[in-house]
């Protein structure tokens, strides 16, 4: 399913531990990187993501723990002597250099000169797109130009690993998009190792084969982005990762792959799949809103699950309807296509929302 | 487009062209006799009287070589106050300060103390056997230029200090992630990226320098007459204001081709910090 068990481990983090006063940036992460995979390291503001790759580049010293590349340990490395493209958040080009400049920098210091010199340069150039720009300064690029030298820097060297720090959070969301896939492309062809770091779940769904999800400075749950969306392990991951309605309650019946759940003494029914619950059991179901279908309160009954509401906020964003419909167990989100339910039904509106028992999943509420 | 802030410029144009402008056009009128009888004859005095070339000259090589220490002095001391930690930066900062607080005239005296014949230093040295006579440490150049480095280093510290702390500290990291020892990354990245602060630094410094008449004067003990003590000289005692005038033209000029020159070279609006 991912990449890791495929290829062979290229960077490798054991018990990586540091703190900064009484407060642990990074507490105690594992982690395997397979080679040429597309991980990236998401979380919110403070959760360690940024100090994990530092520690990767050799710029922040972990207390304890190791880093292993190939199976080396590379600890007492200086950053130079690692020898990974680095991307920093702002890009922090040589403002002193032209594009060309900046880019044949990494080269230079490896004493490569003449032809082979100029030959690479225009190669990693052309490779980002910017051979109309090669003779600039850095302060006359516009951000996703200056994010492209930042790159070029990064691959010229062909460096085996690449470290991505918040690569796109400074650029407008239109332009996010469109180097999202860009980036995502040129990872594909070079088959490069990349560690991405970001706070952006869109940009980490996009373009990562893995996603780590990290919450103070520890790892929530590690996977494909598809498998984190669809089987969450904990509210925070199913929260942070995409939206989510939550409900607790308590496990009433067992009945074969079914569950009954009490919430607020209304019975929901979820097919438990690989959860694992016992009768009488507190439990957190998630549900994501698009599997939510907001209906009309004389549609026939189903086999699914369906409550009785009234729609609370109600708003058109294009592609879909998003509501926040009043029911006995709490506001519920749903987001439904539009093109295919009808007019947007306006607020105090009597509705049901319905759900089938397989759109949850249970998660740890933590 | 409303400019609702312009009557604040008024005042301080006032001031700037009743008490600046207007006093050294006068000047510029007196060191051509304007005001009586035009001619060049002080400025071709000064073409060939060779003590006059001969001040013109010490001052420039006292300045420059007190530009160049205090420059090279104050570029370590912003490095260490740019990355230290904040209480170290504060007692750093108070060092520099310190002196910036006491008047020159007790800075030139305390250094008159100490360097004299039977000052501390001589006779410290004197004492432990290094030197069997007083070293001639003031009434010299030498004694000079130490007081003026003493005096100017500040002006040196806070322009490149300012930049310095300015400066985004992932450029380091780049250089260094993408091969660079520190020694290089300190050669390619930070030395370019705070140049532009140690030319603006030198030029406050040098043009500072320029006009330097009580640190010379005491310092210097007579025997290094630089041109402001010869411009007062003019003034007060051989009364050739016509001369004085001249010479002040002189030293205008050259500050400001100086400032033409840097400009060209950094650019103005990187020398006054917007790199």
């Amino acid at each position: 399913m991912n990449k890791a068990q495929e290829k062979p481990i290229a960077l490798s983090i054991r018990n990586l531990v540091k703190t900064y006063g009484k407060v642990a940036a990074i507490d105690n992460v594992s982690l395997d990187i397979a080679s040429g995979e597309f991980l990236s390291l998401l979380g919110p503001s403070g959760s360690g993501k940024s100090t994990i790759l530092m520690a990767i580049a050799g710029f922040v010293t972990p207390d304890s723990g190791e880093i292993l590349l190939n199976g080396q340990k590379i600890d007492a490395l200086s950053p130079e002597k690692r020898q990974f493209g680095v991307v920093f958040q702002g890009y922090a080009l040589f403002p002193h250099m032209s594009v060309r400049g900046n880019i044949a920098y990494p080269l230079k210091l490896r004493g490569i000169k003449g032809a082979e010199l100029d030959a690479q340069v225009e190669r990693t150039i052309d490779l980002v797109h910017l051979s109309a720009l090669a003779d600039r300064m850095p302060r006359q690029l516009s951000g996703g130009q200056q994010q492209r030298v930042a790159l070029a820097r990064a691959l010229v060297f062909d460096p085996s690993v690449v470290l991505l720090d918040e690569p796109l959070s400074a650029l407008d969301k239109k332009l996010r998009a469109e180097l999202q896939f860009e980036l995502r492309s040129l990872h594909q062809r070079l088959g490069t190792t990349f560690v991405n770091v970001t706070h952006d779940q869109e940009e980490a769904m996009t373009m990562s084969d893995r996603i780590v999800i990290l919450r103070d400075g520890a790892v929530q749950q590690i996977g494909a982005p598809d498998s984190l969306y669809n089987r969450p392990s904990t509210r925070f991951v199913a929260d942070f990762l995409g939206r989510a309605n939550f409900l607790e309650g308590a496990v009433s019946s067992v009945n074969g792959t079914e569950l009954k759940i009490d919430v607020k003494g209304i019975a929901v029914r979820h097919a438990k799949g690989k959860d694992a619950a016992a009768q009488g059991e507190k439990t957190l179901l998630a549900l994501r809103p698009e599997r939510i279908a907001v209906v009309s309160p004389d549609q026939a009954k189903t086999s699914l699950n369906r409550i009785d509401g009234s729609v609370q906020t109600s708003a058109f964003v294009g592609s879909q309807y998003v509501y926040v419909i009043d029911t006995p167990l709490g506001t519920i989100e749903s987001q439904m296509p539009a093109f295919e339910a009808g007019p947007l039904r306006q607020p105090g509106a009597q509705v049901a929302v319905t759900w089938s028992p397989e759109a949850g999943v249970l998660v740890k509420d933590k | 487009m409303r400019q609702p802030y312009i009557g604040f410029l008024l005042p301080a144009a006032f001031l700037v062209c009743g008490l600046f402008l207007i006093p050294i056009g006068q000047l510029i009128i007196l060191s051509f006799d304007g005001f009586t009888e035009p001619s060049l004859r002080w400025y071709a005095q000064i073409l060939e009287t060779g003590s006059i070339q001969r001040i013109l000259w010490t001052t420039f090589r006292i300045v420059t070589i007190t530009t160049l220490i205090a420059v090279l002095l104050g570029y370590a001391v912003a490095f260490a106050m740019a990355h230290m930690g904040p209480r170290q930066r504060l007692l750093l900062l108070l060092c520099v300060l310190v002196p910036f607080w006491l008047s020159v005239l007790v800075r030139a005296l305390a250094w008159l103390i100490l360097l004299r014949n039977n000052g501390i230093v001589n006779e410290t040295l004197l004492a432990t056997g290094l030197i069997g006579a007083p070293l001639p440490l003031v009434r010299n150049e030498f004694g000079v230029i130490i007081g003026m480095v003493h005096y100017l280093v500040p002006y040196a510290v806070f322009p490149i200090f300012a930049t310095m702390q300015n400066m985004d500290g992932r450029l380091m990291m780049a250089a260094r992630s993408v091969g660079a020892s520190p020694l290089r990354t300190f050669i390619d990245v930070y030395l370019p990226v705070t140049l532009p602060a140690v030319f603006g630094a030198g030029l406050l410094v040098f043009v500072f320098g320029l006009g330097f008449f009580v640190t010379p004067a005491i310092l210097g003990g007579g025997r290094v007459v630089m041109l402001s003590e010869y411009v007062s000289i003019s003034v007060l005692q051989t009364l050739r204001w016509g001369l004085a005038a001249s010479l002040s033209v002189v030293l205008l000029v050259a500050t400001l081709a100086l400032l033409w020159i840097v400009s060209k070279v950094v650019g103005v609006r990187r020398l006054l910090g917007n790199a």
